[in-house]
């Protein structure tokens, strides 16, 4: 056991993975002798020497796209991106072409890549460097998306993503990079890609979040002191996600709030909303409800945190759900 | 303190066989009769599958068709320089190269006809996918070759592309990208003189495309793109290089494209004609032709035998096409990911019917 936060849990598994197979490689913005803006890649390049961890030239489009080479002729690549917000340079090459290589040449070609970014606001950080967009890759076929909320998972997932035989995209929460300790084996793990995770379990109410929003959740919960008896569940793979858990949950609650730190419209609340409706229609004592970000662009340091959901608006949130009378709104919409 | 010159740079043309079939001895490839003949027999068929798919394009028996008239040895010179198990990274217009590299001829329609099938290489040939997007597919060569470096595979990574993707991020990008890891990347470039509607002069103010390779480093040249042995020299020496460990080189072919940009196209609308006029006395397969002639390689019993068995064989891989049974609805989860999803599954029974 070693205890770890979320940037050790990183580090441990990209060591591990990159001890396990020679065709591990990590490349990425100063990921060599610099370790890594947050120190995700330090002392890699040291034990394991400037070919397979590698400094690259600043182009995020060049990074990814060469990635996709190396991975097609038998690498396995873990990229990183700065911070997620310049990820969108290189979308062309992952909407274009690292989700298609397997379909169009019908298997013959795979695109085993890993590209890993720090997502997420809280840090008072500059512009662009706080998006947390993970909802577009839930719209871009044949990627997997993944999001781990605390360090065993993070080394767990992480390897399971560099295991994996197609591409996986692999959010980071940086505002709770640090945050989080716990003793993590320091043996080999996976944690599955596609496996959501019941952290706490409850009766009254089912609560989705991912990330670094399950720390946040977790804690508004908790002010709530057993108030209602809330189900706790982490996400952790948005792409492809379990809605098997999530519909056994809210069948079980009838009653669900969603937390992302993504904004509203088009988030992926939405799409699990629409999942529940499918399969857990009847079962829903009231509406869902999310708590997001509005539909604007990340604010300045200044103002993040009136865009970032607080403990606040997920108490309220949950508070209005769980007082929720159908019979009371029947008689207010027939009798107005 | 007077200025300084840091640098000077030159941009060598490569031209081994002009327009009227003769050649420079002193720079003809290695090349015996044998695989003269082979060259043209290729360059010829080449060019029937091309009047073939533009033809069947027009019947309605097949959908868009991309030709290549006027870029066949561009294409052909660079496939035969090349192994199988090096790569290539085609765009859209390259089914020239892909026949030349062995891509069966049945399949090539198959993808034109909108059958994704058609795409999937044989077994140890290394076509990769052809690219939509331009010039996205420029750092996949650049990672593929380093790929090969690494693993010490010898194999050579070769982007193809035209003038239009050279105004592209991913162009600078990519060969960047080459010079710093000092890959075994080829950049062969069909200027082919228009981007669609756009002449080259407007992609770019330099004189030349090769001279490019100068800002990043890297061996850069420009040859007679209608000259087969020019490009076949061109990419047999990069490759060598490449493999030897000398890093990528830009290898500008300067061609015409002497059809429109695709099937629904129509470049009387951006191209005087006098200038189609001029390249078609420049054409790559007649000057083929009249240096073998001169040589006593090649007579008209011999021509007419070379562009009947094309049109055999074409006729006989139509043929195959056209009996290819279509694929089942399944087929579109299939090969998303190694694994279908549990949504993918229940997707794949809602569009089949069976929920």
């Amino acid at each position: 056991m070693t205890t770890a936060n979320m940037v050790q849990a990183v580090n441990m598994a990209m060591r591990q993975e990159l001890k396990r197979d020679k065709r591990v490689m990590v490349l990425g913005e100063d990921v060599g002798l610099n370790g890594g803006v947050f120190r995700a890649t330090d002392g890699l390049q040291k034990e394991f020497g400037s070919e397979r961890v590698v400094d690259t030239p600043l182009a995020e489009l060049g990074i990814i796209g060469a990635s996709i080479g190396l991975a097609v002729n038998g690498m396995l690549p873990v990229a990183e991106i700065q911070f997620s917000g310049f990820m969108m340079g290189s979308f062309d090459q992952i909407y274009s072409h690292a989700g298609r290589i397997r379909m169009r040449s019908r298997g013959r070609f795979s695109c085993p890549l890993v590209i890993r970014t720090p997502y997420g606001g809280g840090i008072r950080a500059l512009e662009l460097h706080c998006e947390s967009n993970e909802a577009i890759f839930s719209q871009t076929p044949g990627i997997k998306m993944v999001v781990p909320s605390n360090p065993y998972d993070a080394k767990g997932l992480l390897a399971a993503a560099i295991r994996d035989p197609d591409p996986v995209i692999f959010y980071e929460p940086m505002r709770i990079y640090r945050a989080i300790k716990q003793d993590i084996p320091d043996e080999e793990y996976v944690v599955p890609i596609g496996k959501a995770n019941v952290i706490r379990e409850g009766e009254d109410l089912t609560l989705i979040a991912w990330g670094s929003m399950l720390k946040t959740s977790t804690e508004a919960v908790d002010k709530l002191n057993n108030k209602h008896s809330v189900e706790i569940i982490d996400l952790r793979t948005i792409n492809p996600f379990d809605a098997e858990t999530i519909i056994n949950s809210v069948k079980k609650t009838g009653r669900c709030v969603i937390v992302h730190e993504a904004i509203k419209t088009g988030g992926f609340a939405a799409e699990i909303i629409a999942t529940i409706n499918d399969k857990a229609l009847l079962s829903l004592e009231a509406p869902v409800m999310r708590v997001t970000a509005p539909d604007v662009p990340y604010p300045l340091a200044k103002l993040e945190n009136y865009y970032l959901p607080s403990h606040e608006r997920i108490i309220k949130a949950i508070e209005k759900v769980m007082s929720w009378n159908s019979l009371y709104y029947f008689h207010l919409s027939h009798f107005q | 303190m007077p200025k300084k010159t840091l640098n000077e740079f030159k941009t060598e043309y490569l031209q081994v066989l002009d327009e009227n079939g003769n050649i420079d001895a002193s720079l003809m490839p290695k090349l015996s009769g044998q695989e003269i003949k082979k060259i043209y027999e290729t360059m010829v068929l080449v060019r029937t599958f091309d009047q073939k798919a533009f033809n069947m394009q027009r019947q309605g028996r097949i959908g868009t068709y991309i030709q290549i008239k006027g870029q066949e040895a561009s294409q052909v010179g660079c496939a035969i320089a090349l192994n199988d198990d090096d790569w290539i990274f085609p765009t859209y217009r390259e089914s020239g190269l892909l026949i030349a590299r062995k891509h069966p001829i049945s399949q090539v329609l198959q993808y034109w006809s909108g059958d994704e099938r058609g795409l999937k290489a044989p077994d140890g040939i290394n076509n990769f996918p052809i690219s939509i997007p331009v010039g996205t597919q420029l750092p996949h060569a650049v990672g593929a070759g380093w790929a090969a470096k690494l693993r010490k595979t010898k194999q050579v990574a070769v982007a193809c592309f035209g003038d239009g993707a050279t105004s592209k991020g991913d162009f600078h990008e990519a060969l960047n990208f080459a010079g710093v890891y000092n890959v075994p990347v080829i950049f062969l470039c069909q200027n082919n003189q228009y981007a669609i509607s756009l002449p080259r002069s407007r992609q770019t103010k330099a004189e030349t495309i090769a001279q490019k390779a100068a800002a990043y480093g890297i061996s850069g040249i420009q040859v007679d793109g209608n000259d087969v042995f020019a490009v076949y020299m061109a990419a047999e020496e990069a490759a060598a290089r490449a493999r030897k460990g000398e890093g990528p080189t830009l290898i500008e072919c300067f061609t015409y494209r002497l059809a429109d940009h695709s099937t629904s196209d129509d470049a009387q609308r951006y191209r005087p004609k006098e200038e189609a006029e001029y390249w078609r006395k420049r054409d790559p397969v007649q000057r083929l032709e009249k240096f073998m002639e001169g040589k006593g390689m090649l007579d008209d019993n011999h021509k007419k035998e070379a562009s009947e068995k094309a049109s055999a064989r074409i006729e006989t891989e139509v043929e195959k096409f056209e009996k290819i049974k279509s694929s089942s609805p399944e087929d579109i989860f299939r090969y998303v990911f190694a694994e279908m999803t549990p949504r993918q599954q229940e997707q794949m029974k809602d569009i089949l019917g069976e929920r």
